[in-house]
């Protein structure tokens, strides 16, 4: 009886999670599927062509605007990173009452909603460069509006794994001879380091896919979204597709080679 | 002997540096001087773009005057609009329809034309020039136009195509297979044409007349929508259809049961046209730019490109033949007397518009007061069973 049960609720569980898989990737493999449509139909099979790929890289605009978007996304989540791995030393030395001050403003612009951002972005942008001449916007002011809204997510990411690091750690390294520096590179950083790669991959998808604050900071710079959202008066091309499909694959190949990486790691360790 | 020479070797270095710096700098100010870049400002698809063999002519442009090209693009007028009203961002040449010309106009956004330095606007037909949006036509060129019409399925509907006219997308026959604009001028604009009323009325009683109108035609209504519609009437979902004719080609290469048709009983017909903002640094090259997408071999690249219509008789002598005589990208002239252009509404009306258009989508319109009154109920109940938790612990 007690077999039969737990058979059931096996089944169960694997069909829920067939089916939280089937939600989640059947878009794509549409998506996929149709770029290699003969037509420009989103729904209408016509046969098998490479078409849309030839095209995709024969359109210098939708390739700049994958350019510039790479530009911002690689830049901004960089900074977003430096930015906010040092501002988590700062804030793990705080008095508690400014701890927990600093934190709720770090988390307001991730609760915030994106139009806000978006839009106060924007006006601050507009006002400076009308009075002070500076940050005309184009990609520079694209490029710190992303900053902006990815810095929490890496104090987010970053800050509980410094939290777990013992101070004495660096006390002792710089005891054994190591000069401050040294220490921090040798001992602190190798230690931060997945809290520093997670948070630096959360910057980077967030800045790659966002649309409503680059759309109001972006000034005459087209990155990939808002080019995309622009062909909706007449039909949004297949080359997105295409496009889509190489992205995707991409992440897919590199999420595969740090998976093997971490695998061989762990190899090593147990022996 | 070895320190001098090394301190030779030194500065000679130094100096090939220094020089090598200097040169750079001088090349970059040389490339990068002259060459003035101009921000296009375009509705998407909307260019040749050098995809299958075609011309792109924004390379051709800059391989011809030296002057570079930031292309960016569009998706409605209100975006447009709303980019420029916010300012920063400075374009050279934009290219909105006509009626958000006439508002651009009325808010003193455009800049008059220098028509002397736009020869080629020679080519363009007189029945394109002074329209309504721009009487005297000083701010505008003529870029793309086309005109409203029906898509209808020939598997459904039995009408012959002159019996067709605005009044089929009201007959209960073909509840559930009638598509609409989702946008309020388009929709109303067919509501108008029924009753008889001018597009560009401002008068109130006109458009709740042709509100109450479309509301009637809501039941029978499968969807509100923009480009879903290639996809729906592709697939044999939907029967009829009001679109632009200007993706007809799109849809009956698809689906050969697909005709289009203008009705007699009259239509919108819109001009997308090239305009210089106020603000434009670079007034004579944006100039350039415009006379050149003017030049007929240059718009027929774009023309078949888009498949909307030319304005310009030269561009339509050059297409396929069965495009230009054709009669969907190029009606003749039964067909266009009775069109008419959308200009600018002032904002009383604009906003009767809105709401009227998001009661005939959605039904009655729910008090906006009711709701933030339920709203902030909610965050203070929020509130409270925060404070309540907070105290606990403590207790």
């Amino acid at each position: 009886m007690k077999l039969l049960v737990n058979s059931r609720s096996k089944l169960i569980s694997k069909l829920y999670m067939w089916l939280i898989f089937f939600f989640l990737y059947s878009p794509l493999v549409v998506l996929i599927v149709f770029s290699f449509n003969e037509s420009k139909s989103r729904n209408v099979w016509a046969g098998f062509s490479l078409k849309w790929y030839a095209k995709l890289f024969a359109d210098k605009e939708i390739l700049r605007a994958l350019f510039n978007t790479i530009i911002v996304a690689v830049t901004a989540s960089f900074l977003a990173t430096v930015i906010g791995t040092i501002a988590c030393f700062g804030i793990l030395k705080m008095k508690r009452w400014a701890k927990r001050s600093i934190m709720n403003v770090n988390n307001l612009p991730i609760v915030n909603p994106e139009i806000v951002t978006g839009v106060s972005l924007m006006l601050l942008f507009v006002f400076a460069y009308k009075n002070l001449g500076i940050f005309r916007p184009g990609i520079v002011t694209l490029i710190f509006a992303h900053t902006t809204f990815c810095l929490p997510y890496v104090v987010l990411s970053v800050l509980p794994k410094l939290r777990q690091i013992s101070p004495y750690l660096y006390e002792a390294a710089q005891d054994l001879g190591c000069t401050p520096a040294r220490a921090f590179f040798k001992v602190i950083l190798p230690d931060l380091l997945p809290g520093i790669v997670t948070g630096f991959i959360m910057a980077f998808t967030l800045s790659l896919d966002d649309f409503v604050i680059s759309y109001f900071t972006s000034g005459a710079t087209q990155t990939l979204p808002i080019a995309i959202y622009s062909m909706t008066r007449k039909i949004i091309s297949p080359e997105i597709n295409a496009l889509s499909t190489i992205l995707f694959v991409v992440v897919l190949l590199l999420l595969i080679a740090i998976n093997l990486h971490q695998i061989k790691d762990e190899g090593k360790n147990h022996n | 002997m070895k320190k001098k020479s090394r301190l030779f070797a030194a500065m000679v270095i130094l100096f090939v540096a220094v020089s090598a710096f200097l040169a750079c700098i001088a090349i970059y100010k040389n490339s990068h001087k002259p060459a003035v870049t101009i921000n296009v400002y375009n509705w998407g698809e909307y260019i040749s773009d050098g995809t299958d063999g075609a011309l792109n002519v924004n390379e051709e442009f800059t391989k011809r005057t030296g002057i570079h090209v930031n292309y960016s693009t569009f998706s409605s007028n209100e975006a447009l609009f709303a980019k420029l009203q916010n300012g920063g961002t400075k374009y050279d040449v934009i290219v909105p329809s006509d009626y958000m010309i006439s508002k651009m106009i009325a808010l003193g956004m455009l800049q008059k034309l220098n028509f002397d330095a736009i020869p080629n606007f020679s080519y363009i037909d007189d029945s394109f020039r002074g329209l309504e949006y721009d009487p005297t036509n000083e701010y505008s060129v003529p870029y793309t136009w086309g005109a409203v019409g029906i898509f209808y399925n020939k598997k459904f509907v039995s009408e012959p195509e002159n019996k067709i006219t605005w009044d089929i997308l009201w007959d209960t026959k073909y509840a559930g297979k009638i598509l609409m604009f989702d946008n309020p001028r388009d929709a109303f604009a067919i509501s108008q044409f029924r009753l008889g009323i001018p597009l560009n009325s401002k008068n109130k009683e006109d458009w709740l007349l042709a509100a109450k109108e479309l509301k009637s035609q809501q039941p029978l209504v499968q969807a509100y929508v923009m480009d879903q519609i290639f996809d729906k009437m592709a697939n044999n979902e939907a029967a009829l259809a009001p679109y632009y004719n200007g993706d007809a080609a799109l849809l009956t290469q698809k689906n050969k049961n697909i005709g289009f048709v203008i009705p007699k009983d009259g239509t919108n017909r819109f001009v997308d046209a090239m305009c210089i903002p106020k603000n434009s640094e670079h007034f004579d090259e944006a100039l350039a730019y415009i006379n050149f997408m003017c030049d007929p071999t240059i718009s027929t690249e774009n023309i078949n490109y888009i498949g909307y219509s030319s304005p310009e008789t030269a561009v339509k002598n050059r297409l396929d033949n069965s495009v230009a005589n054709g009669k969907i990208c190029y009606p003749d002239d039964s067909y266009l007397k009775n069109t008419q252009v959308f200009t600018y509404l002032p904002d009383d009306v604009t906003s009767l518009i809105d709401s009227l258009w998001i009661n005939v989508k959605t039904g009655e319109q729910k008090d906006p007061f009711v709701l933030i009154v339920v709203l902030i109920g909610f965050a203070l109940v929020y509130l409270i069973i925060l404070c309540v938790k907070k105290r606990k612990p403590t207790i």
